[in-house]
């Protein structure tokens, strides 16, 4: 009996257009059927066993993401659905967006396309078990489940960590300074 | 003897509650003209279950699901070795019990919230679950599971009513649409994944092994209204009546949208009150 006969999905969506949104749910709808595969799609991160994400990450999902992750039982696949989710996309360069899901937690499958059709949603997740379960016979053999630690610092010599760091305080930086900006305008105003 | 078949039950009860709950979700995808899972798809999730890393949140959520499952174990034991069917009603009202308290030990508010619900459930199906026995005692004048089989009249000539009440609660029992206010077998509702939203791995797997001795113990109070004189034509009535009735929860499934636990209780308790206390009304009537 294979574990992959009921991969149960928690499908997340960051800050997308919300089209691979409704391409996921699509996927689920009579035409394409994901429940032929045993898949379901569950909202409770412990029952889970693929990590759906659409669309980018930003300041404030972010750590929502990494919870959700933490909270998933190992072995456990994550997918990025739509170019938003693989790499940013359309808001790549936008004030408040991080960048693709990888940023944040390790991603295992790339699904591409704007939006991604369900068909290769489906075949997105249909390859992840492939994953699963080599991360499930690791698990087995008593080895931690991916391969090598994954950790951001780890990335391009913790250099992608540094320019995470950099805009995240940047972007607080900001924030402190309209807030104060703000306190003062209404301070003035209240002497007047 | 009997208690043997007690034994042998407890070996059948969860294949065939597995295949049972595999064939609904197989009906359940048809009636939506989807292809649906394989019937064994119960089986797969088990396994799956058994194979992912348990975040136990503690102790005695752990002990309270083992608990959860034996007593429903013990009311199937109760039932075929012929014994009280009074208590094998109250080992199951135990058994909901400890999956309540389980709900109730994790902190996360969704697991509080539908232990709450939970009990709310409770609340509905016990009154008819005992007007249940009570059918059973007026038909046979026993408690006992050996004399209510043997009696020369099915119970369902009886007490009609209380099998009436009995189909109402049954949603509530396999949770299923329209009552299913604490868990559902659909995963994607307001309370996430209901009373198990903190439950996980193995201890996840129990309680679904669980969920397929329940299915059959309620197959088993539907078919007991048919069995007379220890006949084989009687089992085999209760046996083609609880299929069908389990397909037609399928039905009611898919064709009703869930209530809120006000209506739950408003059309639960109703219909206990009419059907089953005015079957127990008009029995205690005939028989003074």
């Amino acid at each position: 009996m294979k574990m992959t006969k009921s991969p149960w999905v928690l499908h997340y969506d960051g800050s997308s257009c919300n089209g691979c949104d409704i391409e996921v749910l699509a996927s689920t709808t009579p035409r394409y059927d994901l429940e032929r595969f045993g898949i379901i799609n569950t909202g409770d991160p412990k029952h889970a066993d693929v990590f759906l994400i659409t669309g980018g990450i930003n300041f404030q999902n972010r750590m929502v993401v990494q919870q959700l992750y933490s909270q998933m039982p190992d072995p456990k696949v994550v997918v990025a659905v739509g170019i938003c989710a693989c790499d940013g996309g359309v808001f790549k360069d936008c004030y408040n967006i991080l960048g693709g899901v990888d940023k944040v937690i390790p991603v295992d499958i790339y699904v591409p396309g704007c939006a991604a059709r369900p068909e290769s949603i489906i075949e997105g997740v249909v390859k992840a078990l492939d994953i699963l379960k080599k991360k499930r016979d690791r698990m087995k053999q008593g080895l931690p489940p991916e391969e090598k630690g994954w950790a951001i610092a780890n990335i391009r010599d913790g250099k992608a960590l540094a320019a995470q760091e950099a805009r995240i305080n940047a972007q607080l930086k900001m924030e402190d300074e309209a807030r104060e900006a703000r306190y003062r305008a209404h301070e003035e105003a209240h002497k007047e | 003897m009997r208690i043997l078949l007690g034994f042998l039950m407890i070996l059948v009860a969860p294949f065939a509650g597995a295949i049972l709950s595999g064939i609904d979700r197989f009906c359940s995808a048809r009636m939506q003209r989807r292809v649906g899972p394989p019937i064994l798809q119960p089986f797969y999730d088990f396994y799956k279950f058994t194979q992912k890393k348990a975040y136990i949140v503690n102790g005695l959520q752990w002990l309270l699901v083992w608990g959860h499952f034996l007593f429903v174990v013990l009311s199937i034991w109760i039932i075929y070795s012929g014994e009280d069917f009074l208590l094998a009603i109250f080992s199951l009202t135990l058994s909901e019990m400890m999956l309540c308290l389980a709900a109730y030990s994790a902190s996360a508010p969704y697991s509080n919230m539908s232990a709450q619900r939970e009990l709310l459930q409770m609340a509905c199906t016990e009154p008819m679950l005992l007007l249940t026995a009570i059918g059973f005692y007026l038909n046979s004048h026993s408690f006992m599971v050996s004399d209510i089989v043997s009696c020369s009249t099915p119970a369902i000539l009886r007490a009609p009513g209380m099998f009436a009440g009995l189909l109402v609660i049954l949603p509530i029992e396999l949770r299923k649409s329209p009552f299913d206010v604490s868990s559902s077998h659909h995963a994607h509702q307001e309370m996430v994944k209901g009373v198990t939203t903190d439950i996980s791995g193995r201890t996840m797997a129990l309680v679904e092994l669980t969920e397929w001795f329940e299915i059959f113990l309620m197959c088993t109070f539907v078919g007991l209204f048919f069995a007379y004189d220890n006949s084989l034509t009687g089992y085999l009535i209760g046996i083609a009546v609880a299929l069908a009735v389990m397909l037609v929860m399928t039905l009611t499934d898919n064709v009703f949208p869930r209530v809120k636990w006000e209506r739950m209780l408003a059309i639960t308790w109703s219909t206990t009150f009419i059907a089953a206390g005015g079957n127990l009304l008009v029995l205690t009537l005939l028989q003074a």
